[in-house]
């Protein structure tokens, strides 16, 4: 019992915290068709950023600026870099990125040092919300899932309910078009490009005391987002809601049993003297993510919420 | 008739043409292969001409989906590395003499891992080649990612941490090559280089390659001459995970070991870079981007610990401003020079050329200096006895001076160009 | 009377609620030159796309010497003998004339996917690419790459790619549409030579060439067929002026 709940919450914030990832990515990419190689590079830097913020003044504060500054980086990366690859087409995007996301990581390691800074969850949180089963579940982790809540309150609000949402939705399906009403397109790129960014960058500031800020954060978490994207189908934010959770729910579950193969098919005849059969099921966690994928790809290959096939 | 014969064969080069562009290159590049070890090498070369003759096969069994197919991967090296793994064990084999191995020499383990690599880019290959562009780039890291988190859940093939080492001095021996010292291996690395090279070289002139580079360019228009654009994907898919098999088999034979590292995202991203900074619309291009980032790879890191720092920001360099790679530059400059006021192009190439150096310049001096303070070590850059601290001025006036003056150049060049 | 070349039947195509082809029905005999003409946005790029296996039918079926096609891939399509070209020039702006012309001559010579044999060394393939860039006038540019090609030699070159794979059917979008009075008279004296001895299915603009060329014309409005019969008299049908006038004039007779 107490796995199921557990499992559920670690789950469901987990879950949240990609989606805080992956609806940057999607926002960008449903806009500019540029996979942002580079986006989990800008997630370390808000947990960087957070990690520098606090240490002189405090982590409220690192809260509001640290995703701030991840954007206006992200936004100067568009203006300056992007926008110049951009005439050659997505795969050049596409590499400019992958090669920001190597620099970036290269001068995190300098800047930082390339072993883990200590970057801790504020003690004003830093107590067990309730007790269950003799096991306590920590606050910051409720907050993580609000924090969420309110940031996807917010995506929404700023897509549906605004004058610049409903530009940026126009502009998601015709570009042109919003070119010839008279809207400075080059300008609205730079600017979903910097919000994304700065999603990624609050991602950060949450995900880096939960889990270790240091330069490997990146490469991580980097591949999963990107399969939670594609899982989603590629494009659609609900998509990648749903997405999002599904993963992070299936990771925590799985982490949680530590049932072997031999085990679950012994009815098949396996057993743990076979390779297979010592496969754990919680040892399979880290592959879930990329087994979904393969799956997905074979027999929907459109994606969860995805219109097209890709 | 015999007029209609003779326009055909009209319209193809002619041999002397043929001879120029095709054959003599490829000669020339085996004469070199085959003179390097009459200037009595070192050790130290032998080692990195042999990792330069991998990554030379390797990198261009890239470029037969990226260049050609207009496939971008983030998982080539799985190929390289279930080839090498596949070679490795056959070495093995080899050792124990284990049913017809006993009777195969060393010498033809490329061939083990061009099949290994083969195999697994046609199972690989035939759910991900469905789409082209980002969709198959995403779904390449996915699957290196799997590939790469298996390997180690199953040790009897991948062997785990320690991965898979073996004994290439077993076997019989071919051309009297024991395999044992390190010139004997330089002639196995580079028999197989000249066979890689060779082999992909034809590639393109098949029909199955000038249709990928057709699907590249154009792939609705190829449905409707007839072909499948997912099987002519699937297809050149399966043969450059072969290439890069081969070249896997010949670091199996190399290094004697073969780890999970061989198949993770970072050899993957290397190739990727390889084959782009050397240019991928060239098929010379791969070979020379493997030659100049082995040497960095080794030379570099040993002056500097920031070489990856700088790896990258050439690869960006590269995407912004030469999309086209040192190829292209190179060729360029041998157009321009050939062109109409080669005297000028050259001023302009050489204006160029210093402020490139001298954004260099800047970027060093803020990188060394960088990486010492970050140290914390109290270590100081000190190029020519100069003593650069990050708190001294003499540094900062050392980065900011040439990167404005190297910008201002290279920008004063472009507006010469254009106004002419 | 012998199977058509061509077939339709009852065909549908809706894009959500917009209705785009409507019930359309039409028989194409083998060797006929047959046009279709109505005012743009009736539908005719969408029937050719329908056709060649671009989109797949709401409705209704596309038979082909009899054989339903209709749901095909279309390189499916395109290897029981219908090709197609394209309203914007669709070529492999890369490769030079020739071997543009020689990726659309290869896959009838047998050696579709074949990786073990030089492009250049088999003579029938040579050969026959020859005979399509002399067929469209395309020899002296044969080595030039196709993105230099002036406007009027990449559209003889797209018919140029379509009837290379030696297509029995052949549908052309638009051949000469932004071309001068003089180019227009050589791509209709090049269709006339490709198409002969074939079916061939053509959108057109330029009553002209229609009036020139076709045996039949089917008149295309809001995604239904309103008339089909000789250029004579489609002429002088009332329901074809009534939808056409304003848009085009038909050209008077000439005797």
């Amino acid at each position: 019992m107490e796995t199921i709940v557990f499992g559920l919450l670690n789950g469901v914030s987990y879950g949240l915290l990609l989606f805080m990832l992956s609806s940057g990515l999607t926002l960008i990419f449903s806009m500019m068709g540029v996979l942002n190689f580079a986006h989990a590079a800008f997630y370390m830097l808000g947990a960087y950023f957070a990690f520098t913020i606090t240490g002189s003044t405090s982590f409220w504060i690192a809260l509001f600026i640290a995703p701030v500054l991840v954007g206006l980086i992200g936004a100067v990366v568009e203006r300056f870099g992007l926008r110049r690859v951009h005439p050659n087409g997505h795969v050049a995007e596409l590499l400019f990125t992958f090669g920001l996301a190597y620099l970036i990581e290269e001068i995190v390691k300098i800047v930082y040092g390339k072993t883990a800074v200590d970057y801790r969850v504020p003690d004003l949180l830093n107590f067990a919300a309730f007790e269950l089963y003799g096991a306590s579940f920590p606050a910051y982790r409720i907050f993580v899932i609000f924090i969420a809540v309110a940031m996807l309150v917010g995506l929404w609000f700023l897509l549906k309910r605004t004058r610049a949402g409903l530009i940026i939705q126009a502009a998601l399906t015709h570009p042109h078009m919003v070119g010839h009403l008279g809207h400075n397109v080059p300008f609205i790129f730079m600017m979903v490009f910097g919000i994304g960014c700065a999603l990624a960058g609050l991602a950060g500031v949450m995900a880096g005391n939960i889990f270790v800020t240091d330069p490997a954060m990146a490469v991580q978490m980097g591949p999963i987002v990107f399969v939670v994207v594609v899982v989603g189908g590629i494009g659609s934010l609900e998509g990648a809601f749903l997405a999002s959770l599904l993963i992070g729910l299936l990771q925590n579950f799985a982490v949680g049993i530590n049932l072997k193969f031999a085990e679950i098919f012994g009815f098949l005849g396996m057993t743990d003297l076979s390779e297979v059969g010592r496969i754990s099921v919680s040892s399979l966690a880290p592959v879930l993510p990329f087994l979904l994928l393969v799956l997905i790809l074979i027999f929907r290959p459109q994606g969860l919420m995805g219109e097209k096939e890709l | 008739m015999s007029d209609t014969t003779r326009g055909f064969a009209d319209l193809a080069p002619s041999t002397g043409a043929k001879f120029r562009q095709r054959t003599l290159p490829i000669l020339i590049f085996a004469a070199i292969l085959f003179a390097i070890p009459m200037a009595g090498p070192s050790r130290t070369f032998y080692t990195l001409a042999h990792q330069m003759g991998i990554n030379i096969v390797f990198a261009l069994s890239y470029n037969m989906i990226l260049g050609k197919g207009g496939l971008l991967s983030f998982g080539h090296a799985v190929y390289f590395g279930l080839g090498g793994y596949l070679a490795m064990h056959a070495m093995n084999w080899i050792e124990d003499g284990v049913g017809i191995w006993g009777a195969i020499p060393m010498f033809f383990l490329p061939l083990v891992g061009f099949a290994g690599g083969a195999l697994a880019g046609a199972i690989i290959g035939w759910p991900s080649c469905r789409k082209a562009g980002t969709t198959f780039a995403m779904i390449s890291l996915g699957v290196a990612e799997l590939i790469f988190a298996a390997a180690f859940m199953f040790d009897s093939f991948f062997g785990g941490e320690q991965g898979i080492s073996g004994d290439r001095m077993n076997g019989i021996e071919l051309f009297g090559l024991s395999m044992g010292p390190i010139d004997e291996v330089y002639w196995f690395i580079a028999f197989w280089t000249v066979v890689g090279v060779i082999g992909m070289w034809a590639f393109t002139r098949t029909p199955l390659g000038k249709l990928s580079e057709a699907t590249r360019d154009n792939a609705q228009r190829v449905q409707f001459i007839g072909y499948n654009p997912q099987r002519v994907r699937y297809l050149v898919f399966i043969f450059a995970g072969g290439f890069a098999g081969l070249a896997g088999g010949m670091a199996a034979v190399n290094y004697e070991i073969f780890t999970p590292d061989a198949l993770s995202l970072v050899p993957s991203g290397f190739v990727l870079i390889m084959a782009y900074v050397g240019g991928i619309t060239y098929f010379v291009g791969p070979i020379f981007g493997a030659i100049l980032l082995t040497y960095m790879q080794s030379m570099l890191s040993d002056f500097t610990e920031a070489w990856l720092l700088y790896l990258g920001v050439l690869f960006i360099a590269i995407v912004m401003f030469a999309p086209r790679g040192i190829a292209g530059v190179v060729f360029g400059f041998l157009d321009g020079v050939r062109g109409e006021n080669p005297g000028r192009y050259f001023g302009r190439w050489i204006m160029r050329l210093v402020g490139i150096l001298l954004m260099l310049m800047g970027l060093i001096v803020l990188v060394e200096v960088s990486v010492r303070w970050s140290n914390g070590y109290g270590e100081v850059y000190e190029p020519f006895g100069l003593h650069l601290g990050h708190g001294n001025v003499l540094s900062w006036l050392l980065v900011i001076l040439p990167a404005v003056a190297g910008v201002w150049l290279t920008r004063f060049a472009s507006k010469e160009e254009e106004g002419q | 009377m012998s199977t058509p070349a061509l077939s339709l039947k009852g065909l549908n195509k809706s894009f959500g609620p917009a209705k785009i082809i409507n019930e359309v029905s039409l028989d194409i005999a083998p060797g006929e030159r047959h046009a279709i003409i109505g005012p743009n946005g009736a539908g005719k790029s969408t029937l050719f796309n329908l056709i060649s296996g671009l989109y797949t039918p709401t409705s209704g079926t596309v038979e082909l010497n009899g054989e339903a096609i209709s749901g095909m891939p279309a390189h499916e399509i395109n290897k029981k003998g219908l090709s197609r070209s394209f309203q914007v020039s669709n070529i492999f702006t890369n490769m030079t004339v020739r071997e543009n012309v020689r990726c659309g001559v290869l896959h009838s010579m047998g050696q579709g996917y074949a990786w073990w044999r030089n492009i250049g060394s088999n003579k029938a393939v040579q050969q026959k690419t020859w005979e399509v860039l002399e067929h469209c006038a395309l020899t002296d540019k044969a080595n030039v790459p196709a993105a230099l090609l002036p406007y009027a030699d990449q559209r003889a070159l797209e018919i140029a790619i379509t009837i290379a794979g030696g297509a029995d059917v052949i549908l052309l979008d638009e051949p000469t549409a932004g071309m001068s009075h003089s180019e227009t008279e050589r791509a209709v004296n090049l269709i006339r030579r490709a198409s002969e001895g074939k079916t061939l299915v053509i959108v057109e603009h330029d009553m002209g060439v229609i009036f020139d060329l076709a045996d039949r014309i089917s008149v295309l409005v809001y995604g239904e067929i309103i008339a089909s019969a000789p250029p004579s008299e489609i002429r002088g049908d009332p329901a074809v002026r009534e939808a056409y006038l304003g848009d085009e004039e038909l050209p008077e007779e000439v005797a």
